[in-house]
């Protein structure tokens, strides 16, 4: 190899080295997931493949807990946090960016100071309040905390500033309602701000652990994680392949979802930072 | 983050008179009333609340309650458990901040300019980021596991002793931190690459000519100061993320030997053991380091960054 070959490969050794460390937890996840339970004591990184075991890992763990459920109540929670997100977040935002109306600023204000509070700060009054009116343990409880968005709005409204007056000008003479103008002209020009802000909403909720533990009990209604939760304790380290094959079927819709929806997720992630 | 509030709109400006103003105003209204009436139910109310029961000794289901002033604050500060639990959390704080936006910067340098393996890299290091933190807390106890996991075998080869990363009460903090920052560099890199490839690729060049003959010389004189921005708010989300760790907590130690952070001793005041009052207290004390971190970094930064 010729050294300035040889020079551009270097950089692929340690970054090398820094990938296998991060994927090593997934790989052994899998692996441990497809060894018979009498393999527990093997550390080597060798795979050996195994199919009766793979089945029979999986299938306890599905019978252990409710894993099936755990995933029908993280799709649930998270498709209905978007829903409401989205149907609240892109009218004010709208509103913000295209119309005129008074309180306008204290409102804008009030949505960029929300921007710096974190939801475990609400958790605890949103939990009296909710006990207050017995709705702790159901969807609602789970999803209301997160039912605005004001990362949204401020999202979408960036994104709805660019768009053109004049547009909007001649589909008002038109005769468009104002409700058609922003959700079929205004929202149609922001669909990657809209897909990127989907893509971060979902696996926040997905992911989050600390509202669903005070949310609910009901083991019928716990999100991945908080079911995860529920299991790593029944099980207190006996069956790392239940455990294991457990923790791959919940960690691997999102994991699927960032592997088919890559740019979004990076877009996503630039569109909060970096302008 | 451009938190450009200028208020210049033609399309608004244009609506200013009489009874078309009025319908735009109405419709405005409108458009904002369902997100203010959430605000209102979601940030604001549970606010007041909260600086409410700070002041009380209300606790969940009792039938009376007093208003004891300062005194739950008084408490906090006399807390053996709120103390350590502070102490943790800034000591795995001032872990995972170097790690994870170095990491995150080393990562990005190398990957940038990358053009075949750029694709593979962010796979393997934003993983982490998507997948769900408990369940992978709950694989890393078993990958760090004295006798059943790879790294202590790997250790044991090299000759060095079995480490109890989660048996050992003075590393519980440190593996939580390694976990943390295994999770969050991926995040990070992401936001070094977008900062990097806002930087013109004539600088490197002009720099090269001016004598940086070194890689090193011309990441010191253009990079670095360019990428000033990008550091600055990597640092504060990534300080802040910290600063609300809780999953791992949750999952590897339930604060035994002493390992509870802020927000896990914050969830056992709250919510099992339903000192209302007192938690309100914490809570409050949390939510003003929160915007303390997020504030006093951008200012301290804004003076720094100058190009």
């Amino acid at each position: 190899m010729s050294p300035s070959r040889l020079r551009r490969a270097l950089p692929h050794v340690p970054l090398g080295l820094v990938a296998a460390l991060m994927l090593l937890p997934f790989y052994w996840m899998l692996l441990t997931s497809a060894r018979p339970p009498q393999e527990i004591f093997d550390v080597s990184l060798l795979p050996v493949p195994d199919p009766g075991a793979v089945a029979e890992n999986y299938a306890r763990a599905a019978t252990a807990v409710p894993l099936a459920r755990f995933l029908f109540n993280g799709a649930v929670v998270c498709l209905g946090i978007l829903l409401v997100q989205v149907l609240t977040a892109v009218p004010a935002a709208y509103a913000l960016a295209k119309l005129r109306f008074p309180g306008r600023r204290l409102f804008l204000g009030l949505v960029v100071a929300a921007l710096c509070v974190p939801m475990q700060a609400l958790a605890l009054p949103l939990f009296v309040g909710l006990a207050g009116l017995d709705l702790l343990n159901s969807y609602f409880a789970l999803m209301a905390p997160f039912f605005l968005s004001v990362f949204a709005i401020f999202l979408f409204r960036q994104s709805f500033r660019s768009y053109p007056d004049e547009i909007i000008e001649a589909a008002r003479l038109d005769g468009f309602s104002e409700t058609e103008i922003c959700w079929r002209l205004v929202l149609r020009g922001s669909l990657p701000a809209l897909a990127a802000f989907a893509v971060f909403s979902v696996v926040a909720h997905w992911n989050d652990l600390y509202w669903p533990m005070i949310a609910v009990n009901d083991m019928a209604l716990a999100t991945p994680p908080l079911g995860m939760l529920f299991f790593s304790n029944a099980e207190s380290g006996t069956d790392y392949g239940a455990l294991m094959a457990g923790a791959a079927l919940l960690t691997a819709p999102m994991v699927l979802c960032f592997l088919l929806a890559r740019r979004q997720f990076i877009a996503g992630i630039t569109m909060t930072g970096v302008k | 983050m451009s938190l450009a509030l200028d208020t210049a709109h033609p399309a608004a400006a244009r609506l200013d008179s009489g009874a078309p103003a009025r319908r735009a105003a109405r419709r405005g209204l409108a458009f904002v009333a369902p997100a203010a009436l959430l605000l209102l139910a979601i940030y604001i109310l549970p606010l007041v609340m909260l600086g409410l029961f700070s002041v009380t000794d209300y606790q969940l289901g009792a039938v009376a309650t007093r208003f004891t002033g300062l005194e739950n604050f008084r408490r906090a500060a006399a807390d053996p458990v709120f103390l350590r639990a502070l102490g943790n959390t800034l000591f795995y704080v001032a872990l995972v901040i170097p790690g994870g936006v170095g990491l995150g910067l080393g990562a990005a340098l190398l990957v940038h300019g990358r053009k075949r393996s750029r694709g593979f890299y962010e796979v393997a290091f934003f993983l982490p980021v998507t997948a769900t933190l408990v369940a992978m807390a709950t694989v890393w106890q078993f990958v760090l596991h004295p006798s059943l996991g790879p790294v202590n075998a790997a250790l044991g080869w090299l000759g060095l002793g079995p480490v109890g990363f989660l048996s050992d009460p003075d590393l519980l903090i440190p593996t939580m931190a390694l976990i943390g920052t295994w999770q969050i560099a991926g995040f990070n890199m992401v936001l070094f690459l977008a900062g990097l490839s806002a930087i013109p690729k004539d600088l490197h060049e002009a720099a090269r000519l001016d004598g940086a003959r070194s890689a090193i010389d011309r990441f010191l004189t253009v990079t670095w100061p360019l990428l000033g921005p990008t550091t600055m708010f990597v640092t504060v989300t990534t300080s802040i993320t910290a600063f609300k760790v809780f999953e791992t907590v949750a999952v590897l130690t339930q604060g035994r030997s002493g390992s509870e952070t802020l927000l896990y001793a914050l969830y056992l005041e709250g919510f099992e053991y339903f000192d209302t009052g007192y938690a309100a207290a914490l809570t409050l004390i949390f939510l003003v380091l929160v915007l303390l971190l997020s504030l006093g970094q951008t200012l301290h930064f804004d003076r720094k960054v100058h190009y």
